[in-house]
């Protein structure tokens, strides 16, 4: 048998996986009865309701699709990663990473640790234009987001003391 | 006159010096971001949502607001003048918008677009005037059941005029239904799902799923396109004003394309997007008059008509959201939240509890409309300008804001690894074909549902059927099933995959 519709098969298992998983987790939580609903009676509801959807999904996969077997395509795995760790990186410079030590380094380290990360996701990186755009949007985010909204930002390295 | 008293009320809030500004603000960035393709109104509320912590409320509703409407205008720009849609909502607009630049029509099209949202969006505000009142009695006789149904009706409705595979998109609401049960139980204050993670004992925060899913995901994807996909040719615009036989031709599109958004905006689920989509249907079956050119190749009542509709069906799509509380769109859904960071309940009892909000935003949006026809007309000249800022100067600046924007809430890293985590999730629903709109809807409507569920059966002492019993919940369920009944028919089915392939 052939798989008429990829996305439509992967997703039908995504969404059987993950109501599974929610109707398992809530079976173990006070079900009760209609007119005393427990914890566990409408998310118990709802996971099996998805389960049994993405049975169906994947099942009618094989049935019915578009001519060309609607493939889910390859992963852009270069903006996927420099995307989702620019963010993180951004994310452990205003925060810091406690548990090996590393101190907040402020917002402004934060952006140009950004910006550069952000940039390699495209193809047309270019190191003296991302450096620009680093300092341009350093100065427009202290002027709008520190100065006019007062947002509660560490601004500068801790380790300075500042 | 009532009516007149209230908007009297509310022209007195929206007039103050910074309520103007802050629409101003709102239309503003609205447009830039409608003007903007890869970037929607969803992402930018969301990013702009803990920003507006500081404001005082009537202030902060006005200029999201304003984003929202904003971004119905911004978006024909880029549709008629780069071929692509600025914003979902302009997806039809560029097919005979983009004709009319190259056939160096391109200003009465910018006119057309322009004009007619402007239109549509001052007979949308007045409906909503109209209605909120009558609406809002209505409302205050809802018990839980009719609550119940009216968000099955709702969610219902999502599906429905979401594009793509019903399935799915069903799937979707329930995958978002279940995400919104993360967190403390509120009548057993058991944590729920929370893998023994404390943060969240919370439950997961809408900003982070929104800027996630909509924001990085989209990013992501359309980075993923080879940049010659992303390249921008620019018309050239040359005289705004649309000829006599222009006029004659897109009046009566702009009132058909006005009445059927308005229609749509309210129904649960409406909303711009599919407004446009009906509208240009419609047109594309009226009769096309001798001298016209046909659709496709650049005529002004396709420009005309489904603008019209997008920003009648935005204008009105703030209806279910003010009178009964409920979220007709993802879009309304943030307004909840921007609502309930200020401690406003969203329901029936705003209007009476918060007149100057009510009428306050009301107001505000006639001005803002008066507004964005002089951002978007005189002021073209602008935004052609930014239309060629070069993407990878531009996703850089989307990324920092959205990190900005998701720290900025509550604080704290946790969100910043959450946001990642939806990001990936963005993207891969993406690539399954899965659309995300109905799953951030079903996020918000979740606990609320659950709630009502419990009361009206607690009341009934476990009896379900009072939900059919009581005439207004049976109604409201009646339309969820006819709705259901209508697209699944053969004959519609059809119909409803061809309207959307044609983005």
């Amino acid at each position: 048998m052939r798989i008429k519709s990829q996305k439509d098969f992967f997703s039908g298992l995504m969404f059987a996986a993950v109501g599974g998983a929610f109707a398992a987790v809530s079976s173990t939580y006070t079900i009760g009865t209609g007119a005393r609903m427990g914890p566990g009676y409408f998310p118990l509801v709802l996971g099996v309701l998805l389960a049994a959807l993405g049975v169906l999904i994947a099942v009618r996969s094989f049935s019915s699709g578009p001519e060309d077997g609607d493939p889910v395509g390859r992963f852009a795995w270069r903006p996927l990663i420099f995307i989702i760790s620019a963010n993180l990186a951004f994310g452990a410079c205003l925060g810091g990473l406690p548990s090996i030590g590393l101190q907040p380094l402020g917002l402004i380290v934060g952006i140009v640790i950004l910006t550069f990360v952000a940039s390699l996701a495209s193809d047309e990186f270019n190191p003296k234009e991302t450096l620009i755009l680093s300092i341009v949007l350093s100065v427009f985010s202290y002027g709008a987001f520190i100065k006019l909204l007062n947002l509660q930002f560490p601004v500068w390295p801790a380790f300075l003391g500042l | 006159m009532d009516l007149l008293n209230n908007l009297a009320i509310g022209f007195g809030v929206a007039f103050t010096l910074s309520n103007l500004m802050y629409a101003f603000i709102g239309c503003l960035l609205g447009t830039l971001i409608g003007v903007l393709p890869g970037i929607g109104p969803l992402a930018t509320i969301a990013m702009l949502l803990p920003a507006t912590y500081a404001l005082p409320p009537v202030a902060a509703l006005i200029m999201l607001a304003g984003i929202y409407y904003g971004a119905q205008y911004g978006g024909s720009t880029t549709a008629i003048l780069v071929n692509l849609p600025g914003e979902s909502s302009s997806v039809v607009t560029v097919i005979d918008g983009y004709q009319m630049a190259r056939n160096g029509r391109a200003g009465p099209a910018l006119a057309a677009a322009g004009l007619g949202s402007f239109f549509a969006g001052c007979v949308g505000t007045l409906i909503l005037a109209a209605f909120a009142a009558p609406l809002t009695e209505l409302a205050f006789q809802f018990g839980p059941a009719e609550y119940f149904s009216l968000m099955i009706l709702g969610l219902v409705g999502a599906v429905v005029l979401a594009s793509g595979s019903l399935l799915k998109a069903i799937a979707m609401i329930i995958l978002g239904l279940l995400l919104g049960m993360v967190g403390t139980d509120v009548n057993s204050g058991m944590a729920r799902f929370t893998l023994d993670v404390l943060e969240l004992t919370d439950g997961i925060g809408f900003i982070v799923i929104a800027m996630g899913v909509f924001g990085y995901g989209e990013i992501i994807s359309n980075l993923s396109k080879h940049s010659s996909d992303r390249q921008v040719f620019t018309a050239s615009v040359s005289g705004l004003l649309p000829t006599k036989q222009d006029f004659k031709d897109m009046v009566p599109a702009i009132l058909r394309g006005t009445s059927l958004g308005s229609v749509l905006g309210i129904l649960p689920g409406g909303g711009a997007v599919m407004a446009a989509f009906a509208a240009y249907t419609l047109e594309k079956k009226t009769k096309l008059a001798p001298h016209e050119v046909p659709f496709g190749k650049g005529n002004i009542r396709g420009v005309a008509a489904p603008e019209a509709a997008n920003n009648a069906g935005a204008q009105t799509s703030f209806i279910p959201l003010l009178t009964l509380g409920i979220p007709p769109n993802a879009v309304m859904a943030l307004m909840v939240g921007a609502m309930t960071i200020h401690n406003i309940q969203p329901g029936p009892q705003v209007m009476t509890s918060n007149p100057e909000l009510f009428w306050g935003l009301i107001a505000s949006m006639w001005i803002g409309n008066a507004m964005l026809v002089v951002l978007n007309l005189p002021l073209i000249g602008i935004w052609i300008k930014l239309l060629t800022v070069p993407y990878r100067w531009l996703f850089p600046s989307i990324v920092l804001f959205c990190a900005i924007g998701v720290f900025s809430t509550n604080n704290t890293t946790f969100d910043i690894w959450m946001v990642a985590m939806f990001g990936f999730l963005g993207y891969l629903f993406i690539k399954l074909g899965t659309e995300p709109a109905p799953l951030l809807l079903g996020f918000i409507l979740g606990p609320m549902m659950e709630e009502y569920l419990r009361r009206a059966l607690l009341l009934s002492r476990g009896d379900w059927s009072v939900l059919v019993t009581r005439p207004l919940s049976a109604g409201l369920l009646l339309a969820a099933v006819l709705l259901l009944v209508i697209v699944l028919l053969p004959s519609v089915s059809k119909k409803r995959e061809t309207v959307f392939v044609e983005d």
